[in-house]
């Protein structure tokens, strides 16, 4: 692998999805894209896996739900047994109606949250992280793919031009080691 | 362009010519310029409200329960209405936002980020009455079951006060999590965009380092969806959930069935009012004309008809079956309801839930702003009559008429719900001057399909 890469600048979403295709068919290695919203079809094109996120949130779900099961088994059946107003309330089975919120509550929120943070950690987001984009305007109205130079770095600069670059900077990685 | 297609029959959702960086400009402009005269004095005034209720506040709890107008007979008024009047008004926000995603509705993008602050803070104040009711809130922690010094006395897992707790708590979190990841985005644009030292710095620690790549997109996307998923059925279950603390218990008035998807129907209904009252506002000072146009305001005029003849239609079943059942109690409780002393709130209900919404049958009515902000205020006002109609009308005249009795509120009753709609618009009006009030990152991905300069342009061809 060089040790040079190149930032491309596209200013179009779909100018951006055609050249990343292009790209991808000349065999030059994606490093990274950076957008300013979600372009559909942009991780099938740079051959992105799809994300586990709803297998993860899906186990979440299941830890919540036995949590709140065994929770309130042992409150309200083991450790301190109640009569409340005669009413059969003294085996988990005669019990189980009234539990019935708190146990959807329960999945939900371990769901929801587990998943949250499981985002977060996988893309790095949390407090005082300092951000990775390489252009400010990333965030704004322009595309940037990180990528590398290819065997033939002219060539691929006259490729990277036609499909409708707005501007190409040559990256050396190893001052930025140093 | 032919991945954008929409139907040329579909009106569009962004108008005039915008581009990608006009609508990074237009969302940052509230956030970058100071604020207004205006600004500073509905700021002043809510300021003012919030500050009586806190007054309030700390009168009640130096002083006790006993400073409310509640009585032997009316043990619950005041307090639990507004609880559920504001429970009821933060549905709107995760209901736009995850049950509208569900179903692709595109137009939901221009509103989603304030109808979901709008929830988050008003579920703050429906969690504010349940505390100060305690009588002694510092001992807030016996709400949750947590091992205590009681030998451990456990909380009871059977009342539906407590399903209560949890249902706001996980709704007020879930709501929280869910609107603070959509905002990364849009707080990175504040970031790379501002000048100010100081802003930079606040913007790069809230926007949790967030850098757009193309794998957190893909997982930004998933967790949405999944999110919007999960959020669909807790929205439901939470209004189900304020409804249980009457349907399960064995007051005539209460003790109904039909409550669950009546009182979710409710929420809806009351919750677009409020969202259209801010936005229709909103849109004006922020000048945002471009992303919530009287096209949102048309879609959302017309779930607010829809869920109104819903309600409508629950108090008229209500009769019904009070009729129905044969049962003394029940009828009486129903009866005295629209007939007795009460019957102006009654009436007030009528009026503002059922007959005033169904003027949006009219296409002219429903695309007026002017119309549509009336109708939003005096739909919220009927909805706090209808809460105040189910609680009080049930209690005064109980199965002793020896005991029977009106309920007055007192300064302090009435200080402590202004004071909540005090604290409500202290949040939002901060939140208008320093969030991006629309999910511009959103809003882009519907650009191509949904603005108008686009639409235009493929008409053309």
């Amino acid at each position: 692998m060089s040790s040079k890469s190149l930032h491309v600048l596209f200013d179009d979403d779909d100018t951006l999805l055609d050249a990343v295709k292009q790209i991808v068919k000349s065999k030059i290695y994606i490093n990274e894209i950076y957008t300013p919203f979600p372009v559909h079809g942009l991780d099938k094109a740079m051959k992105l896996k799809p994300t586990n996120m709803s297998i993860a949130t899906f186990i979440y779900g299941c830890i919540g739900f036995t949590v709140a099961i065994m929770m309130m088994n042992y409150i309200m059946i083991v450790d301190w047994p109640q009569n409340i107003g005669g009413k059969p309330s003294f085996t988990l089975i005669e019990n189980i109606p009234s539990f019935v919120p708190i146990i959807f509550e329960m999945t939900v929120f371990f769901a929801a949250h587990l998943m949250v943070i499981t985002f977060y950690l996988k893309s790095k987001l949390w407090p005082f992280k300092k951000s990775e984009n390489p252009h400010p305007s990333t965030t704004d109205d322009k595309f940037l793919i990180d990528m590398e130079t290819g065997t033939n770095i002219a060539k691929t600069k006259t490729m990277l031009k036609k499909l409708g670059a707005i501007s190409i900077e040559i990256i050396n990685n190893d001052e930025d080691e140093k | 362009m032919s991945s954008h297609y929409e139907a040329p029959i579909r009106k569009p959702l962004v108008i005039g010519d915008k581009s990608y960086h006009d609508i990074t400009e237009d969302i940052a402009r509230p956030i970058e310029t100071p604020p207004n005269k205006d600004w500073w004095i509905a700021f002043g005034i809510s300021m003012a409200a919030f500050m009586w209720g806190v007054g309030c506040i700390i009168y009640t709890i130096g002083t006790g329960i006993g400073t409310w107008g509640l009585n032997k007979t009316v043990g619950w008024a005041w307090d639990i209405t507004n609880f559920v009047w504001w429970v009821g008004i933060g549905h709107a926000g995760t209901l736009i936002s995850a049950v509208l995603l569900l179903f692709r509705q595109k137009w939901r993008m221009g509103i989603n980020r304030s109808a979901e602050a709008m929830t988050i803070f008003s579920v703050i104040q429906a969690g504010l009455f349940p505390v100060i009711h305690m009588g002694r809130p510092w001992l807030i922690y016996w709400f949750f079951p947590i091992p205590n010094q009681f030998g451990s006395l456990w909380v009871n897992f059977n009342s539906p006060l407590l399903w209560d707790v949890f249902a706001i708590s996980t709704y007020l979190t879930v709501s929280l999590v869910f609107w603070w990841t959509g905002l990364l985005p849009d707080f990175a644009m504040i970031r790379d965009r501002a000048v100010k030292p100081f802003q930079k710095k606040i913007y790069s620690l809230i926007s949790f380092g967030w850098s757009g790549r193309a794998k957190d997109w893909q997982r930004f996307e998933e967790v949405s969806l999944v999110l919007a998923g999960l959020a669909t059925p807790l929205v439901l279950s939470v209004h189900t959930i304020v409804s249980f603390d009457f349907a399960t218990s064995v007051i005539p008035g209460w003790h109904t069935t039909i409550f669950p998807p009546y009182f979710v129907a409710g929420a809806i209904f009351s919750g677009f009012a409020m969202v259209q009252t801010l936005l229709i506002i909103m849109r004006k000072v922020s000048r945002l004309e471009s992303y919530i146009t009287v096209q949102h305001i048309e879609m959302m005029n017309i779930v607010i008809m829809i869920t109104g003849s819903i309600v409508g239609c629950a108090y008229i079943t209500e009769l019904f079956i009070a009729w129905y059942s044969g049962v003394e109690y029940e009828q009486y409780a129903f009866l005295n309801r629209a007939t007795g002393p009460y019957w102006w709130a009654y009436f007030l209900m009528m009026s503002c839930n059922v007959v005033s919404p169904q003027v949006m049958w009219f296409k002219k009515i429903r695309t007026s702003i002017i119309w549509s902000f009336v109708i939003s205020i005096v739909v919220n006002v009927g909805m706090w009559f209808e809460r105040f109609v189910i609680i009080v009308t049930s209690l005064h005249r109980d199965y002793l008429p020896s005991s029977w009795t009106m309920f007055s509120p007192t300064f302090i009753d009435i200080g402590i719900f202004i004071g909540t709609i005090g604290f409500f618009f202290v949040l939002f009006l901060l939140y208008a001057r320093s969030f991006p009030v629309v999910a511009q990152s959103e809003v882009k991905t519907i650009l191509k399909s949904s603005g108008e300069n686009y639409k235009k342009l493929r008409d053309k061809k």
